[in-house]
């Protein structure tokens, strides 16, 4: 299990860059993964980010794209807007959490 | 060497039942939700997943289907013949349906709209549109144009083709 030097922090993730232990998460840790991806995090993003830990808690998933729209008010158009190129994917990773499980 | 990933899909749509429009879209959304470009070519009957009046009634066959089982997926097989009594076809869409609503699968118009949104584009088949008779009006408001086999080719330049 890889760990790396981010945001000051040691964080431990796996292969495709996950983390592994949320509690090793915080702004600073997303904001550097974000950047990673080439993202430089905004509210709009924090919206996304601040949704998908609020149903994750209730779920132990990560939303697809359907709850993020109904229930999360996201639209579809904002997601890929705000992580292009694999909104769910990359959402979910910058916010500390795994691989979305889900084919929708 | 990894091999190289897939960068574009074009899927074509060509069964108008219910089992024959889910696998087309749920791979085409699937494509998007990767950063893949994804474009759809709905012919034959499967041109009824972009046509307003019909988009939201399709069925799942019952007749001709061995895989059907009672009373879930997992269930007894049931003896085709059974396929055939009215209303069986309606049956048993509702039952995929509540299944499908559980996992968060959207309707047909919904999941147009979701992946016309993520970018994918909408195309319908010339030579079935003609056939049909169906005008501009009839489609959904995501329907990107209607191509010619000529151009689903020309379209799909670099991609991988995807029949269903």
């Amino acid at each position: 299990m890889p760990s790396k030097e981010i945001a000051g922090t040691t964080i431990d993730v796996n292969e495709e860059g996950f983390l592994t232990d949320r509690s090793q998460w915080n702004k600073d840790v997303a904001a550097a993964l974000a950047s990673e991806e080439g993202i430089e995090l905004t509210d709009e993003h924090w919206k996304v980010i601040d949704f998908i830990e609020a149903d994750y808690a209730e779920k132990q998933a990560i939303p697809g794209m359907r709850r993020m729209n109904k229930v999360g008010g996201i639209p579809t158009k904002d997601l890929y807007r705000l992580f292009p190129n694999g909104p769910i994917k990359k959402a979910a990773r910058i916010s500390g959490y795994p691989k979305p499980a889900s084919c929708v | 060497m990894s091999d190289e990933p897939i960068k574009k899909v074009s899927i074509i749509v060509s069964k108008g039942s219910l089992e024959g429009v889910y696998p087309g879209l749920i791979m085409a959304n699937g494509a998007r939700m990767e950063g893949i470009e994804a474009n759809l070519f709905f012919t034959f009957f499967g041109l009824h997943a972009i046509v307003k009046k019909k988009m939201n009634n399709l069925k799942v066959a019952t007749v001709g289907n061995p895989a059907l089982c009672v009373p879930d997926a997992m269930g007894m097989a049931m003896p085709t013949i059974l396929g055939a009594i009215p209303g069986m076809s309606a049956f048993a869409t509702m039952m995929m349906k509540k299944e499908m609503e559980k996992i968060d699968i959207p309707p047909v118009d919904e999941f147009v709209e979701m992946i016309s949104d993520a970018g994918g584009k909408i195309y319908a088949c010339k030579a079935t549109v003609d056939m049909f008779k169906l005008k501009d009006e009839d489609f959904c408001p995501q329907m990107d144009g209607v191509l010619t086999v000529g151009d689903f080719y020309e379209m799909s330049a670099g991609s991988q083709i995807i029949f269903t």
